[in-house]
């Protein structure tokens, strides 16, 4: 956080300028209303058990995730010791899914921190100086959402080079626009509010107004966003991995996992079936949590 | 009206050039060098320097690019380095197989999507909001190369009602008309009396297109139950209830109506969206459309297939969004910018 010989004045309860410190009683009525919403506690219950699951994977899973045992492909779920069946190659699927969770779970991680950097920095930059700057910075925001994104992906990945590391800089890539029109126009609204103004005419630099005055205030606009952006970089990073170009083999990457199997639906449903599933249940979590953050930390962007 | 619509023309334009720019420079991302590719490790730094010459890669890429974009003002996409075939042609070729698939698959969506969406709204807080609510998260929700797998096991493979991929039977030949093959196949029951052709091509399309009908599907519902529940609370309506209106004609003729707004533009949007992402989609069910084909230049990094295939396509995009734009500033009166 920048300092300044400001700091004290500022601070003072008499200027009342930066953004006040979180209120507690704010938070906990927050929580309560959050805690009425039955689809966002579920959507929170499943992301904890992924995470759980995705932390204690060498704990929790039966075997090898890598281990090949060829006398054992395609075994029927509950035969011969693998819970949810086995693969082509004699890979226990159960151990697959709950190594494949750390997969994912990290590219979401990765590829939302790449959208909210960048599309922070240009929606902070686009929204807090205006002018030709931000006709540029939107201009080329707009472009960017001229693309379907999915296929913005596929060719961003494609021409980088198939890897889960290309496609997580794709998937961060194709998440920029939102997260920076999110930001952008929250500063706009909250740039002109007296606070702003106070702090500004006391000579706060403009680094400080936009990090400690209107950032901190653009919060929950971006949390809401990053939460939906995850879900979607969720299922993106599988279809890229379905297609090929994300995860290789034999990394255990859910969408990778349905991509193998793909070749033995006529006679083995269960090795595209349940890391399937697993796409499902981690995207809807993020989905429904991030619905009900919306309607409890932004009112505004209800539907 | 008049003026909003001219600035919101004027402005496709450099959108569309901003595009074509985009997808040209992002080649030059890539590793390696096309003619080396294309001509394998082994090729003589020779061959490689007579294909880059023959392709215009020797120039500097400010020529490449004014070349290129030359060419494609002309509608000229090139040549695809791996076939020779010109990128534009095999593109119109395609085209139609995947607006065939999105316009059966958003119409599927519009309609159920409508009704689930009317339904929740007018049953608030019931067990079939909840269930709709629930049901279109689950459906944004769901990876659709899976779904489509799960329909072929379920349908194709299990149940043997449709066929697992395709466009008609391997032993047909479509004659093509308008190229989409319900139609055609329609034409042809009164040109030959023959029903075959048709009910082959309303089979296979049966699969794919509800699989990509799904997160359209789930959106629409959500957009209408939320324009609903806006309208219903209005007091027009409990007007019209207390004339004594039946509860049908108020909730269709009176809130529908005027929520309908919304519900076209998201229409439009996924279209788009469709028409754009029907890679996935094409690729399980073997639908020989656009998206199929881009996808195989992709893996064959047949370049100019895809700069051309991505542009074309984003221009489509492009082009829908702006008829959604315009029809919805017709439509709503209240839009002068």
């Amino acid at each position: 956080m920048p300092t300044s010989t400001l700091e004290s004045v500022t601070s003072a309860p008499a200027a009342n300028g930066s953004a006040p410190p979180p209120d507690v009683s704010l938070l906990h009525e927050q929580w309560l209303q959050f805690r009425k919403s039955k689809s966002a506690l579920l959507g929170l219950l499943l992301i904890v058990t992924f995470s759980l699951l995705a932390l204690f994977a060498p704990v929790l899973a039966p075997g090898d995730p890598l281990l090949q045992h060829l006398p054992a492909s395609l075994t029927r779920p509950l035969h011969g010791g693998y819970l949810l069946g086995s693969d082509d190659l004699g890979r226990d699927i159960l151990s697959r899914i709950l190594f494949g969770s750390r997969i994912s779970l990290m590219v979401g991680a990765i590829s939302v921190s790449i959208s909210v950097v960048a599309g922070g920095v240009v929606g902070l930059v686009a929204g807090y100086f205006g002018g030709a700057l931000d006709l540029l910075a939107m201009r080329f925001i707009d472009l960017m959402m001229a693309f379907p994104s999915i296929l913005l992906a596929i060719v961003i990945c494609a021409t980088l080079g198939p890897s889960l590391q290309n496609a997580m800089i794709a998937i961060g890539v194709i998440g920029i626009p939102s997260i920076a029109r999110v930001i952008r126009a929250s500063v706009l609204a909250e740039k002109e509010l007296d606070y702003v103004t106070a702090e500004r005419s006391l000579g706060a630099s403009h680094l400080r107004l936009i990090f400690s005055a209107i950032l901190p205030n653009c919060v929950a606009p971006i949390i809401v966003q990053s939460t939906l952006a995850y879900a979607g970089a969720i299922i993106s990073a599988a279809a890229l991995s379905f297609l090929g170009l994300g995860a290789q083999p034999p990394a255990p990457e859910w969408g990778a996992m349905v991509s193998s199997g793909k070749e033995y639906i006529s006679t083995a449903w269960w090795v595209i079936t349940f890391p399937g599933l697993a796409i499902l249940l981690a995207v809807l979590g993020f989905n429904l949590l991030g619905d009900g953050l919306r309607d409890v930390l932004d009112p505004r962007m209800k539907e | 009206m008049g003026r909003y619509l001219t600035k919101r023309l004027l402005l496709v334009v450099p959108t569309i050039l901003g595009v074509v720019t985009l997808v040209f420079f992002l080649r030059f991302l890539a590793p390696g060098d096309p003619a080396r590719l294309m001509l394998g490790e082994r090729a003589t730094p020779d061959a490689v320097k007579v294909l880059r010459a023959d392709w215009g890669l020797d120039r500097p890429k400010l020529d490449q690019y004014l070349i290129y974009m030359g060419k494609v003002l002309r509608l000229d996409l090139g040549r695809s380095y791996k076939t020779g075939d010109p990128v534009a042609r095999e593109i119109l070729t395609r085209f139609p197989a995947t607006v065939e698939l999105s316009v059966v698959s958003i119409v599927i969506a519009a309609i159920l999507g409508i009704l689930a969406g009317v339904v929740a709204a007018t049953r608030r807080n019931t067990i079939a909001d909840f269930v709709a609510m629930v049901g279109s998260l689950v459906g944004v929700s769901m990876p659709v190369f899976w779904l489509g797998l799960v329909l072929i096991i379920v349908f194709a493979v299990r149940l043997n009602l449709f066929p697992t991929g395709g466009r008609l039977d391997e032993r047909m030949l479509m004659e093509r008309i308008t190229g989409f093959y319900v139609i055609d196949g329609f034409i042809r029951i009164f040109k030959e009396h023959d029903f075959s052709y048709f009910f082959s091509a309303l089979k296979h399309i049966v699969l794919p297109s509800l699989a990509l009908a799904t997160l359209p599907l789930a959106v629409i519902a959500r957009v209408t139950r939320a324009a609903m529940l806006e309208i219903l609370g209005q007091d027009y309506i409990r007007t019209a209830r207390a004339k004594g209106l039946p509860e049908r004609t108020v909730i269709w003729s009176h809130a529908f109506r005027n929520a309908l707004l919304p519900v076209i533009t998201i229409i439009g949007i996924e279209f788009g969206y469709n028409l754009a992402g029907a890679v996935l989609t094409e690729t399980i069910f073997a639908w020989p459309g656009l998206g199929n084909w881009l996808y195989n230049a992709v893996l064959a990094r047949d370049y100019l297939s895809v700069q051309g295939g991505v542009t074309f396509v984003s221009i489509a995009f492009i082009l829908i969004n702006l008829l959604v734009d315009v029809i919805y500033a017709y439509v709503n009166p209240r839009i002068r910018y």
